[in-house]
């Protein structure tokens, strides 16, 4: 019994991983229904910002707390700019495209931006060793064993989440994300700056990634450019699984995917191979009775 | 107006294109005429991971490559031929494998290939290579399938064209069960796998022998290339509380997989095979990895007297990688190559007998029979295409105070080259500090350190080169005849 609560606790950390992740996903989806395949990337791009900080900017010597300050506030800046120059340069002249064009064009944001960190990051075409800022003991809770940085990035997915959630639903910007979400041409109408909207949506997302990105970094103690790839596409797992387009599911959605992978592996048969495919065994389960995910509202037929 | 010129365009198009394919499919005569008339152009391609996690390997291979092809330009090997390298990225990919292996084997300037780093992308270049009659050398593959086919009993050599100069699962899973039962005394093992040809073939080498001796398997698990996180694989193999964790695959994921066991508090050290021997391992895994072990092909680089002016040849060169695991081995296959062209082409009537399908045909049967002293040992090849040597080496990841001394009592170890900068006296330096940024520092990074060198003998059913009635391929045929027969 003692193993399904160690597991389960594998299974939290795994899932905050792809929560925090899967919320840029959907609040992107939300606002204007576009698949942004490249938010993996934003997710690499925060860790190698953050590392990149760590070692041209920290000075040396510098405390822990204040070297994992300007890591995350490096890695937040660099998902932030890349976010927000992905949106004015490859999406936004394709607003009033047909769907498939910006989805496609995600996908070659995605490549540009693996391929721009294996050429130009110093030794970035191998693995890079990433600081380990938040170090020590593991706890032991009866018999579960957990890293603190573990317990860490739960805790952070958990209050981020609350943050992100109030800020939607109680500020007057997050007012005018949930009416451009609703209908951008009456928001518009409303007064609402559309444009200004969309980038902050994806500057949230951006943020969240970059947080994500580099607690894997410190939990792994290593970094590479493809870790965005398989990344993004768990989450977008997630964020469909949750419901794409609800916030609150994105982070259901994370979690059940995390926990699905790993209890699988702890009692399915052949579980560490197949755990992938017990995951969208899961996944098209929940479609099948669900089509807009656990926490779905009606899909929009919007085109 | 406007139907015309589309017209003219493309019949423009056209004479454009029947004029480009004219000057590729030409005849050698002319087109090469750019640099000298005597010297005709003959291509060594090499096909390896150039990009991607596994790009340190494969970037060794290439250059261990380059540098043979160099040597032989400059001391005039084959005459009347100008060698050249033609490297492909194969990016760790079977299917990318296949279609850059048809883009080689349509340059009829390529007479041979090295390659591939994995079993799994050899698996798929072979049938294209063997299609054209191109030798191929890998200086890495140890996937037990690629020489004996399916049934290892029965062994069927599938492609005659396929050579490797590195020593098989068959060879290297076994005596790494042995050093982990005699020398480690381990009872138990966790065996983790990424599912792939080379990790699990590996692994289920290992399993065998490792039983055999007395040990049992107590978990087995499987990880999946690309993934971070393995703390569910992890909590069981706590759980199962092995002495040893035997891991089948590559270092990306074991660095991972080992730093991970570390910090659940695993002591049992974690062991691999030639897919791990790489600076990347420890570079990334850091302090968790101290103290794991590689097996890895042939004896250590540094105890060969050959391999001193290889490494020195090598740094001469200015590489901008090193040569990894696997750059003297693809030396020693490039050589095998040149050998053979040197066999192929010297007893013919020079020029007029260099008809491309005969060089490449000459290649192969050459090969079959060369005998090299290379980097590596003394290179030749059995029936089967495997190499007739079967040394290798243990290595243990050691940590930086050690190495440090290490490397100024003896000589320098092959891959720790920086170590000796730094050499003994930096006794101060804290061997446990966090692991990142040691780029700069020297002397603060682990080494791989050689455990243990043999030669694998004791096998039963590997040393059985069982007669065949069924006939597949002609030329094994032909040269199981020499040999068995």
């Amino acid at each position: 019994m003692n193993q399904f609560f160690q597991q389960f606790a594998n299974g939290l950390v795994l899932g905050s991983t792809y929560a925090l992740i899967a919320l840029g996903y959907t609040m992107v989806y939300g606002i204007i229904q576009l698949i942004n395949f490249a938010h993996g990337e934003i997710f690499m791009m925060g860790a190698f910002g953050g590392l990149a900080t760590h070692a041209w900017i920290v000075p040396d010597g510098a405390p822990a707390a204040l070297a994992l300050l300007m890591v995350l506030v490096g890695a937040i800046l660099t998902s932030v700019a890349t976010a927000v120059l992905m949106e004015r340069l490859a999406y936004r002249p394709l607003r009033n495209a047909p769907r498939l064009a910006p989805l496609i064009t995600a996908i070659g944001v995605s490549i540009v931006l693996q391929e721009g960190i294996r050429l130009f990051y110093p030794g970035a075409k191998t693995a890079r060793p990433f600081p380990r800022l938040i170090s020590g003991e593991n706890l032991h809770l009866g018999e579960i064993t957990i890293a603190r940085v573990s317990i860490v990035q739960v805790l952070t997915a958990v209050v981020l989440t609350v943050g992100l959630t109030l800020f939607i639903r109680r500020t007057r910007t997050g007012k005018a994300m949930r009416a451009t979400a609703e209908d951008p041409q009456t928001a518009q109408l409303m007064g609402i700056n559309v444009d200004r909207i969309i980038v902050i949506t994806f500057v949230l997302g951006a943020a969240l990634a970059a947080v994500a990105g580099v607690l894997q970094g410190m939990r792994f103690g290593q970094i590479d450019f493809r870790m965005g790839f398989l990344m993004g596409i768990k989450a977008f797992t997630a964020a469909v699984l949750g419901g794409i387009g609800n916030v609150a599911g994105a982070v259901l959605g994370g979690f059940m995917l995390g926990l699905v992978e790993v209890l699988a592996t702890e009692y399915l048969p052949l579980g560490s191979a197949w755990k992938d495919v017990w995951a969208f065994v899961v996944l098209i389960g929940i479609l099948v009775f669900r089509p807009s995910g656990l926490l779905g509202e009606r899909v929009a037929a919007r085109a | 107006m406007r139907r015309t010129n589309r017209t003219f365009r493309l019949i423009a198009g056209l004479a454009v294109a029947v004029l480009v394919l004219g000057a590729c499919g030409g005849n050698d005569d002319g087109d090469t005429g750019g640099t000298t008339d005597d010297a005709k152009i003959l291509k060594i391609g090499v096909i390896a991971p150039l990009t991607g996690d596994l790009s340190a390997l494969g970037l060794g291979i290439r250059n261990g490559v380059d540098l043979a092809i160099q040597q032989a330009n400059e001391g005039n090997k084959i005459e009347g031929y100008k060698l050249e390298l033609a490297a492909e990225d194969d990016t760790a990919k079977p299917d990318v494998g296949a279609q850059v292996a048809t883009k080689l084997s349509s340059d009829d300037e390529v007479v041979a290939v090295v390659g591939t780093l994995n079993s799994s992308v050899a698996e798929s270049v072979q049938p294209v290579l063997d299609g054209e009659g191109i030798a191929m050398v890998s200086p890495a593959n140890t996937a037990i399938g690629l020489t004996m086919g399916a049934d290892q009993k029965n062994p069927q050599r599938p492609h005659p064209n396929y050579f490797r100069v590195a020593t098989t699962d068959a060879v290297q899973g076994p005596f790494a069960a042995d050093f982990a039962s005699k020398d480690l005394k381990a009872t138990e093992v966790a065996i983790v796998h990424d599912n792939k040809t080379y990790g699990k073939g590996l692994t289920e080498a290992f399993a065998e022998r490792f039983k055999a001796n007395g040990g049992e398997v107590v978990l087995t698990e499987t990880v999946n290339p690309g993934d971070k996180d393995f703390g569910a694989v992890v909590s069981r193999i706590r759980r199962a509380k092995p002495d040893l964790i035997y891991y089948g695959g590559e270092y990306p994921e074991a660095s991972l997989l080992s730093s991970q066991i570390d910090a659940a508090g695993i002591d049992a050290p974690l062991m691999g095979g030639d897919g791990i021997y790489d600076d990347t391992f420890f570079e990334t895994g850091g302090d968790g990895t101290v103290g794991d072990f590689a097996t890895s092909v042939g004896a250590p680089l540094t105890e060969l007297e050959s391999a001193a002016d290889f490494i020195e040849a090598y740094d001469a060169a200015g590489f901008d990688d090193p040569p990894s695991a696997y750059g003297g081995y693809a030396y020693d296959a490039a050589n095998v190559i040149i050998k053979g062209l040197e066999e192929a082409l010297g007893g013919g009537e020079g020029d007029s007998a260099a008809d491309i399908a005969t060089i490449r045909t000459d290649l192969i049967e050459a090969i079959q029979g060369v005998e090299i002293d290379g980097v590596t040992g003394p290179v030749a090849f059995d029936e089967l295409g495997d190499t007739t040597t079967k040394v290798l080496t243990v290595y243990k990841v050691t940590a930086p105070r050690a190495c440090a001394e290490e490397a100024s009592g003896e000589e320098e170890d092959e891959d720790a080259t920086t170590t000796t900068a730094a050499a003994g006296e930096e006794e101060d330096e804290d061997a446990t500090t966090t692991t990142a940024a040691s780029d700069a520092e020297a002397g603060d990074k682990p080494c791989w350190k050689p455990e243990k060198t043999g030669e694998f003998s004791g096998s039963d059913d590997e040393a059985a080169e069982g007669e065949s009635d069924s006939s597949t391929t002609t030329a094994k045929d032909k040269s199981a005849g020499g040999a068995a027969e």
